[in-house]
This record gives C-alpha cells, sequence and structure tokens, in this order.
C-alpha cells in the first residue's frame, strides 16, 4: 500500500468516527449542541476545550519555530500555557457566575452598554478572523502535503474541507467529538515523539529524552546539538539571544491573549458550578501539556536529525549528502515528497554533486565555504511549517506513524478553524444583526446572515491565507495580540474595578484594539497585503518591538485610557456595583441562562 | 445585607491568594526562564542551565500546580465563608 493510501485511510477513518461520534451525540441531546460543556464532567471538558483551543499552530507550526530558533522561541511555550493561570485566577469563576453564554454579553451588561457589546463583537470579529488565516495557513501545508499538491492547492482545497466542516454542523459544539479529536492529535503527535526519542536517547519520555543523553555519542542531547548547529555556523540552541524586552513583551501577549479568547472563555460558561469552572481550567492545562511538554524535544530532536541528515558523515569534515543519496536513498524520500508543495527546496549551487547546509551569512563559515569551494547554503528553502508533518518521515519511522500524524494534523487545524468560523458567524448574525442593527430580523434570515458571514470569512482568510504574514503559528500569535489588547482588560476590570463604567471601558477596548492593529498594519502590510507596510519586524517603529509582541502594550494602553477616561466620567451605577458584587461570589449561581 | 462584611473579607482573601499566585506566575516564567536566566546558569540540567529548563519545560509544570492549587485553596475559602454553592 502506498503512503498516500495510507494516511487517506487515516484521515477518513478519523473523519468517519468524528461524525459518527457528532450522530450519536446529537440525537441524545439537541441543546448540547449550543452549550457544550452543561453537565459535562471537569475532565472531560478539560479534555474538548484542549482540542477546541490547540489548532495548526500548536500542532503543526509550533516545535518548528522552536526547530529552528532555540531557547528564543520558548516564549510560545510559557505563552500559550501561561495564559490559563490567568483564566483560572482572573476570569472562569466569575464569567461562570455570571451565568450568560457568550463574552459580549458579559462585557453588555457589566458596562450596562450597548456600545460596549458591539466594540467588543469587533475586537472579537477582527482577533477571530487573523487566527483563522492562521490556521489556513497550516491547513495549506497539511493538504498540500498529503494530497501531494502545491501548497496554493492545499490551501484551496482545504479551504472547501473547511467550509464544509463548520456549515456541516455545530459537530464542534458536540463535546465528545473534540474528546475523540483531542484523542487522536495527541496520540499523533506523540508517538512519532517517542519513537524519535527511543532513536536519540534511549527514553520513551520525549520530555525527559530531551535532557537526557544522546546515545551515539554519549553526551547530553542538548550539548551534542549545540555542537552540530554551532559547526554549521548557526546559533547556539541553547543560549539567549533574542532581545529580551521584545521576548518578555512576547510571551505576555500570548499570556493575555489566551486569556482573551472567546473560544476558550465560552467553554468556562457552561460548566455546572463555580468550582468546576477552576478545576476545568487546570484539567484543560494538564492535557494542553502533554502537548507543550512534548513539542520542545519535538523541535530539538527533528533539528538535530535534520542537520544529521544534511551531513551524514560525521559533520563538515566527512562531508555534505550526495545529490544521488538524495535522489536514491529511502530515508531521504520526504526530500522529494515536500519538495512537491514548494515548501521545501535545494540546489547544488557549486555542481559538486552535495548538497551543503550551512549558515552562509555566518563569517567563520564563509571562510570554511571559500576554502572548499561552496557557493552559499545548499538547502535553500525549509519551511518552518512543515517540520512537525514532516518529522516521522526524517525520521525513517514507519508508514503507519506518517498517516496518523497527517490525520492529527487535520484534526488539529480544521477544529479550530471551523469553530472559530462559527464563532464569526455567531457573532455577526446574533450579537451585531439581531444584538443590534435589526432586532426583528426573522430566524431564518438570521441564519441566513450567520452563512453569508461564515463564506465571507473564509474567503478573506483563504486569500490572506495566500501570502500570511508568516508561519502558522506566527498569524495566529498577531491574534492573541488582537484579543490581548481588547478583551482581556474589559473582562478583568469589569470583575476586579467597580469603578470602571461605560465610557472607560469602551474607550479602553477602542484604544487598545486600534493602536495594536495599526502596529501590526504598519510592519505586516494593511489588511496583511504584501508590500504595504512602512516598517519590518527586523527594523521595528518601537526600539525591538515587534508587531507580535504589540499585544501587551495595546492592552497596558486599554488599561490606562479607561482608567483615565472613568474617573473622569460619571461612576457606575449602584446596580452595577451590586451586579459585580454578586459575580465575585460563587454562592447562588444557578445553571447558566440561555440568550 | 448582614454578609456584607463576610463577603469583603472573602473576596480580600481571595484577592490575596490571586496576588501571590500571580507573582509565582510572574517569577518562574518572566522571571527563572527569561530574565534571572544568568543568575541560573551556574546549575546545570541535562546538557544545558535551569534557566532553559524552566522556559521550556519547568513554567508549564508549576502553572499546572498554580491552577491546582488555587482551586483547592477557594474550594476551601467558600466554605470557610459559607459562600459555597
Amino acid at each position: 500500500m502506498s503512503q498516500f493510501a495510507i494516511n487517506l485511510l487515516f484521515v477518513g477513518a478519523s473523519f468517519a468516527l468524528y461524525i459518527g461520534i457528532a450522530i450519536w451525540a446529537r440525537a441524545g441531546s439537541t441543546s448540547e449542541f449550543y452549550a457544550a460543556g452543561r453537565g459535562v464532567h471537569p475532565v472531560t471538558n478539560g479534555m474538548a476545550t484542549a482540542a477546541d483551543w490547540m489548532s495548526a499552530a500548536s500542532f503543526i507550526s509550533m516545535a518548528g519555530l522552536i526547530a529552528f530558533t532555540g531557547y528564543d522561541n520558548s516564549s510560545f511555550l510559557m505563552g500559550w500555557t501561561g495564559g490559563y493561570v490567568l483564566l483560572a485566577l482572573l476570569l472562569a469563576p466569575y464569567l461562570r457566575k455570571f451565568g450568560k453564554y457568550t463574552v459580549s454579553e458579559f462585557i453588555g451588561d457589566r458596562f450596562y452598554s450597548q456600545t460596549a457589546r458591539i466594540v467588543a463583537v469587533i475586537c472579537l470579529i477582527v482577533a477571530s478572523t487573523t487566527y483563522v488565516i492562521g490556521q489556513m495557513t497550516g491547513v495549506g501545508v497539511a493538504f498540500g502535503r498529503f494530497l501531494e499538491v502545491s501548497n496554493t492547492a492545499g490551501l484551496l482545497i482545504g479551504a472547501c474541507v473547511v467550509f464544509a466542516y463548520a456549515v456541516f454542523g455545530g459537530m464542534k459544539g458536540v463535546t465528545y467529538t473534540q474528546v475523540a479529536q483531542y484523542c487522536v492529535l495527541i496520540t499523533a503527535y506523540t508517538i512519532p515523539a517517542i519513537f524519535i526519542s527511543l532513536q536519540l536517547t534511549g527514553t520513551p519520555i520525549p520530555a525527559l529524552g530531551l535532557f537526557g543523553d544522546h546515545v551515539a555519542s554519549g553526551e547530553p542531547l542538548l550539548m551534542k546539538l549545540d555542537a552540530v548547529v554551532t559547526e554549521l555556523g548557526f546559533k547556539e540552541y541553547t543560549a539567549h539571544h533574542a532581545d529580551t524586552l521584545n521576548m518578555v513583551l512576547f510571551t505576555l501577549s500570548l499570556m493575555i491573549g489566551t486569556a482573551g479568547l472567546p473560544h476558550v472563555i465560552m467553554r468556562f460558561f457552561t460548566v455546572p458550578k463555580v468550582s468546576d469552572a477552576r478545576w476545568s481550567a487546570g484539567w484543560t492545562l494538564v492535557f494542553i501539556a502533554l502537548l507543550y511538554l512534548t513539542a520542545p524535544a519535538v523541535g530539538a530532536m527533528a533539528r538535530l536529525n535534520i542537520s544529521e541528515l544534511m551531513w551524514p558523515n560525521g559533520g563538515i569534515e566527512g562531508g555534505a549528502v550526495t545529490t544521488q543519496q538524495i535522489e536514491n536513498e529511502a530515508e531521504y524520500d520526504w526530500m522529494a515528497t515536500w519538495q512537491k508543495t514548494g515548501l521545501l527546496d535545494w540546489e547544488d549551487k557549486n555542481g559538486d554533486g552535495k548538497i551543503q547546509y550551512y549558515n552562509d551569512k555566518n563569517a567563520d563559515l564563509q571562510a570554511i565555504a571559500a576554502e572548499k569551494g561552496w557557493e552559499g547554503n545548499e538547502l535553500t528553502k525549509f519551511n518552518r511549517d512543515i517540520l512537525v508533518l514532516a518529522n516521522p518521515e526524517i525520521a525513517n519511522l514507519p508508514s503507519w506513524v506518517i498517516g496518523l500524524v497527517a490525520a492529527g494534523g487535520l484534526a488539529a487545524a480544521l477544529s479550530t478553524a471551523a469553530g472559530l468560523l462559527l464563532a464569526i458567524s455567531s457573532a455577526v448574525s446574533h450579537d451585531l444583526i439581531k444584538g443590534a442593527i435589526a432586532p426583528q430580523i426573522s430566524e431564518k434570515n438570521e441564519l441566513l446572515s450567520a452563512r453569508i458571514a461564515m463564506a465571507v470569512a473564509i474567503v478573506v482568510a483563504t486569500i490572506l491565507g495566500l501570502n500570511p504574514p508568516g508561519f502558522a503559528a506566527q498569524t495566529v500569535a498577531l491574534a492573541f495580540g488582537l484579543a490581548a489588547a481588547s478583551i482581556f482588560p474589559a473582562l478583568m476590570m469589569g470583575i476586579f474595578w467597580k469603578k470602571i463604567n461605560n465610557t472607560g471601558a469602551v474607550a479602553g477596548m477602542i484604544a487598545g484594539i486600534s493602536v495594536t492593529l495599526v502596529y501590526i498594519f504598519l510592519h505586516k502590510g494593511w489588511l496583511f497585503i504584501p508590500g504595504t507596510n512602512s516598517f519590518t519586524d527586523a527594523d521595528p517603529l518601537l526600539g525591538t518591538i515587534k508587531s507580535t509582541s504589540f499585544g501587551a502594550i495595546g492592552a497596558l494602553v486599554n488599561f490606562g485610557v479607561a482608567y483615565v477616561v472613568a474617573s473622569m466620567t460619571k461612576e457606575t451605577p449602584q446596580e452595577i456595583k451590586d451586579l459585580v458584587e454578586s459575580v465575585r461570589i460563587p454562592k447562588g449561581a444557578g445553571a447558566a441562562q440561555d440568550h | 445585607m448582614s454578609d456584607n462584611s463576610s463577603n469583603s473579607a472573602y473576596w480580600s482573601a481571595n484577592v490575596r491568594i490571586i496576588l501571590i499566585s500571580l507573582v509565582i506566575w510572574a517569577l518562574v516564567s518572566f522571571g527563572f526562564g527569561i530574565l534571572l536566566r544568568p543568575m541560573l546558569a551556574g546549575i546545570s540540567v541535562g546538557g544545558t542551565d535551569l534557566g532553559f529548563w524552566f522556559a521550556q519545560q519547568g513554567s508549564i509544570l508549576v502553572f499546572l500546580a498554580l491552577i491546582f492549587f488555587y482551586a483547592w485553596k477557594m474550594n476551601k475559602l467558600d466554605a470557610e465563608h459559607g459562600v459555597e454553592e
């Protein structure tokens, strides 16, 4: 059976499983469709939330970004887990006590203002759309590889599948489908990592293998990796090279953004009790941590494997891999398959029949290159987003493992993309059109506008996904920055400061998201259209602060503006102060109310 | 509202626990993982130093412990102040 057929088999079987569960669970109760998580045990809810949250960014993209940068990209690991601490301590229990279903409803009620609700909805739509662009990038990579077509064709096919998946249903809303998706996703991520960890370190637990000894050399794995990459002129893997201020702000942006994303927060509205909201956040992080503790090991081990494949005879002295080896030897098959997607490429520039992979910007290596007659790095393209999907092939693992990873990657990308599309469409049709613009709208037209919003969002995301502002995880990081600058401060102030009134909150949200959006567009192009940017992240407008890190500054602006405006305008009314009091006390929380 | 004073005692106890937890949260990630990493350079862990471990794994484990600690502590506090559901 060919690898292509095996991939299709695994992807097909996993989809059949999700659809089967969706049909089985839907027959049981229709209310589950809207209120995923109601009456669900915190452990189950945690697992479903983890599947909901871990997307193409976590599954496909993150380990690749860590692999090629090392320590400096630890921000992704700390940022996307640390946000759950903020969520558990500052938001989840109180939003559960409040007892409505959506984030914008809380903001509308707490700030006793329709304007606040609409501004919140718009912020949610902006952040979610950016998030979908990042997902589409991941979807394009995954489909491109497994259908063995170009990245662009993969993206277009993927967009159709995502759209069908989202329209087909609130299948997304069914908790047990998400539990199944989590199981597929985590198995697909962990199994190849276990194999590779055993090969390299003899330890079956990748997280321990990362800090273990490299079997072949007897040295600690990370020390070996540092030696290998520095020999090729790359930066030491474990050392700190990034600008510290930017790294801190970037980590903080991802943390605050995690606690400001609507589709995650929503899951905590509907657990049975306030205490369950606290436990649920913990269980969610347990299931996320299983992937996040493995990811740095996947990154480091893949980097070592790639370096050794390109220099198979023991470093530079032994000579580079030959083009003949790449064409003929089974362990290099992955290179030809990935070349088809256009995301991996090499070129024998000096015509010596070998492919030299090294850092041609490094002075020491330039000297060696001059001596040996190399004419620049010949592994000309290695897209970071292919690393996790290519990893089992790079490590020469059995073909069923490769098929499993295909299924896992698609589960991660599709579930989150479809979930976000549903969130966008309900925000437009329910919160914006029915809630504000045309309250008299018929149910049929509301549904129609939901579908139109979904179609518009996917078209926009696909067009922008063809020329994405960055690798999947970087684009998603921008979305987190936008959520950090708008939603999180409004929610937190709503709970912790009674003084913040309607005008303050609205001014804060508008200031936070505008300044962040402008900063991002200045660096990534207006509406992410390439070529319209005035600055680049290599040389940013403000000091060393990159556009991906600006969310933290946007959040500060939001807090500051809200505080100043609130202290100059009319005080919060007494009934709102009472509402805040009641939100703070778990006692008397009824079931979550339908809207 | 006779339980007002009890409620505000409950709230200030809660805020104190949150603050302590957030100090630890910031210390392990921004502190040990990034800013204080040079100070931990002497402590080696599997081929690198403790700061690297905190940045890539340690902080995640501490985050987990913090959330479960908070849930346990708050459930106890709810009961002490009679505000549990």
